[in-house]
């Protein structure tokens, strides 16, 4: 298709003095210059504005990156921490990492089957409409608690003799600090994301395209689930990544629920993925706290390092999630 | 409470077709396929008298409310097999809910209630289950809706049960051709059935939708205004798909567009806030209305 120019009428001169380079402009196009003061004051705000933030997110990665690269070695992402009186004595940091790995599979298998399941039940069915509202209010309320709060709440429920199999228990006394704990409670945090994530794909999708599944005799379930479902993968996706960054990203609750151990502490006679689940532990986040100058160990080149590693996971998620972003462009939308 | 829908400005203009019913005769004869002329009264029908029609449903007084507001009220038409049945009138006169009704789809808004009965083949459908009625019963809508997937998937979808991934490919293909061949559209789309639906263009996805609600099998086909978001060339192409359909299905039309219905319907009402205002053969509908409100509305006084 041939493109047909626009006919704009050509900008009329300025009342103002010219802005410097206003005379060099080709085209017909809207220019700033015929704007008001106000406006153009505006709209300088905003460029500022979005340059300044782009900076500073520049800045901590670029700056984040030469530290991590500077100081990581890779040897430090299969040696656990250890005692020892030297850098080269006190090892790496493979528990926290697979520490990390472990509360967010946790975490996010507990949250993303849920969530999908609390969307697609406010957005599809929602009734009776008084049961609707209070479970958005109550998602609203889960995502404002701090997770401090809702750490101090897990200890209560896991520490429990009747949760006594997630943790690790001796004589009657629940200890209540475990990977199941932590990752329980984590999924709280990320549980809102995913919902008003998957929740504003559902929404997107016209009633007209439900209507025609159901309009060659489609149930409501199969409608979801051929249709709706695979149709808010990008919002899943998204959702999940958001999810999964809060969990990685959480400390108060691994502080509080998971041990915050320098390193594993399974529990003795117990089977082997289960040993290490009703364990405490630790993740990077806390071992960055730890090596900070401000923790225990103060190894502030293994915090850079640690740090690294956590924003690298953080860039790797984000890449995956444009991946299926693109993918469901290739496939469409309609038009509305 | 104030009335959503005011009744339009009627102004009294003369109707230009001095001799309708001559003209009406004329029209029967099955014309030659020259290209569809602008203006009412020059406008071709584009199919002859039907062969054969038998009643398959049987609107009998029905009302429709949305709460407090009746959308429909007491309509009683036929709807046959053979023919093409064209619902027309302005936007909000009733004429889109009564399609829905005739498959159960206004049962999806909450506030909408039906009185009277809707018969398909003497059977009352509020006795038959509705995902059994949409299949015998299927709609194509106002904007092209195609599900995101390739476009034998699209087809696929309506032959597999339910929400199973059963059938394979290899078993589904002949039924996935036939449908997109009854509607037209096989020939186009053959060589790339993995191709995603909703890239195809607007005239074709509309078509794959038709296909879609064709490879169910359906008694009865409601089209909700399926040409209001083409081109006028896929315009044409759709309409002929439809008078090709009329034999093999019952087909519903609601339509903006008095030229298409005089194309294409055998039968045409003619809906005005809610009411059924006249109900009769196209030709004689818009040749030679009875009723004075047909005659301001064909004629192109409102609406």
């Amino acid at each position: 298709m041939q493109e047909t120019p626009l006919t704009v009428p050509p900008v009329p001169p300025p009342l103002q003095a010219d802005p410097p380079g206003a005379h060099q402009r080709k085209g017909a196009v809207e220019g700033s210059a015929t704007w008001s003061l106000a406006d153009r004051i505006g709209l300088a705000i905003c460029w500022a504005l979005g340059l300044f933030f782009c900076a500073i997110a520049i800045a901590i990665v670029v700056y984040l990156m030469i530290q991590g690269i500077k100081f990581l070695r890779p040897e430090m992402l299969w040696t656990p921490a250890a005692a020892g009186f030297s850098e080269s004595e006190t090892g790496g940091f493979s528990d926290a990492l697979f520490g990390t790995m472990i509360v967010a599979t946790l975490g996010i298998a507990l949250a993303l089957p849920t969530g999908i399941a609390i969307a697609v039940w406010l957005v599809e069915y929602g009734r009776p409409a008084a049961l609707a509202r209070i479970t958005e209010s109550t998602i609203e309320a889960i995502a404002g608690i701090p997770s401090i709060v809702l750490a101090l709440f897990g200890t209560v429920i896991f520490s429990s003799s009747a949760l006594g199999f997630l943790s690790r228990s001796t004589e009657g006394i629940v200890f209540g600090r475990s990977f199941f704990a932590a990752g329980t409670m984590l999924s709280l945090v990320a549980l809102p994301l995913i919902v008003a994530s998957v929740r504003e794909g559902l929404n997107s999708i016209p009633r007209h395209v439900r209507e025609a599944s159901y309009a060659v005799g489609k149930t409501k379930a199969a409608t979801t689930r051929r249709i709706l479902l695979p149709t808010c993968r990008p919002q899943v996706a998204t959702g999940a990544m958001l999810g999964l960054g809060r969990i990685i990203g959480d400390t108060a609750i691994i502080v509080v629920l998971l041990g915050a151990t320098q390193n594993f502490a399974p529990v003795e006679g117990a089977a082997f993925p289960f040993d290490y689940l009703r364990g405490a532990g630790t993740t990077l986040t806390n071992f960055v706290y730890e090596a900070s100058p401000t923790g225990n160990l103060n190894q502030p080149q293994k915090a850079y390092a640690a740090a690294f590693v956590l924003l690298l996971m953080v860039l790797a998620l984000n890449a995956a999630v444009d991946v299926v972003h693109r993918r469901a462009r290739k496939v469409g939308t309609w038009s509305h | 409470m104030e009335p959503l829908i005011s009744p339009p400005p009627i102004r009294r203009l003369p109707l230009e077709d001095p001799e309708p019913a001559k003209e009406a005769t004329e029209q029967l004869k099955p014309s030659g396929d020259g290209p569809h002329q602008s203006g009412f009264t020059t406008a071709k029908r584009s199919v002859g008298a039907p062969q054969f029609s038998i009643r398959r449903m049987e609107i009998d007084e029905v009302s429709v409310h949305y709460g407090a507001k009746e959308a429909v009220k007491r309509v009683s038409l036929p709807v046959r097999q053979g023919e093409v049945l064209a619902l027309i009138g302005p936007s909000g006169c009733g004429k889109t809910t009564l399609l829905r009704s005739l498959n159960r789809l206004t049962e999806l808004t909450t506030s909408a209630r039906l009185t009277g009965r809707i018969l398909l083949d003497d059977v009352d459908i509020t006795e038959i289950e509705p995902t059994l009625l949409r299949r015998r019963v299927t709609m194509v809508f106002q904007q092209p809706n195609p599900f995101p997937m390739s476009v034998f998937d699209n087809i696929a979808y309506v032959l597999r049960e339910q929400g199973s991934r059963r059938a394979r490919k290899k078993t589904l293909e002949p039924a996935v051709h036939s449908a997109l061949d009854r509607a037209g559209l096989l020939e186009e789309v053959k060589d790339n059935l993995d191709h995603p639906a909703l890239k195809l263009s607007g005239g074709q996805q509309q078509r794959l939708c038709i296909a879609r609600a064709l490879a169910a099998e359906p008694e009865v086909l409601l089209l909700d205004e399926p040409c209001s978001a083409l081109d006028p060339k896929s315009t044409q192409v759709i309409e002929d798909l439809i008078v090709k359909l009329r034999d093999d299905v019952a087909v519903v039309i609601v339509t903006h567009n008095l030229q298409q219905a005089y194309r294409i319907a055998d039968h045409v009402a003619f809906m005005y806030l809610g009411d059924l205002v006249e109900y009769n053969s196209a030709t004689a509908l818009f040749g030679s209305p009875r009723e004075q409100r047909t005659k301001e509305y064909v004629s192109g006084a409102f609406g």
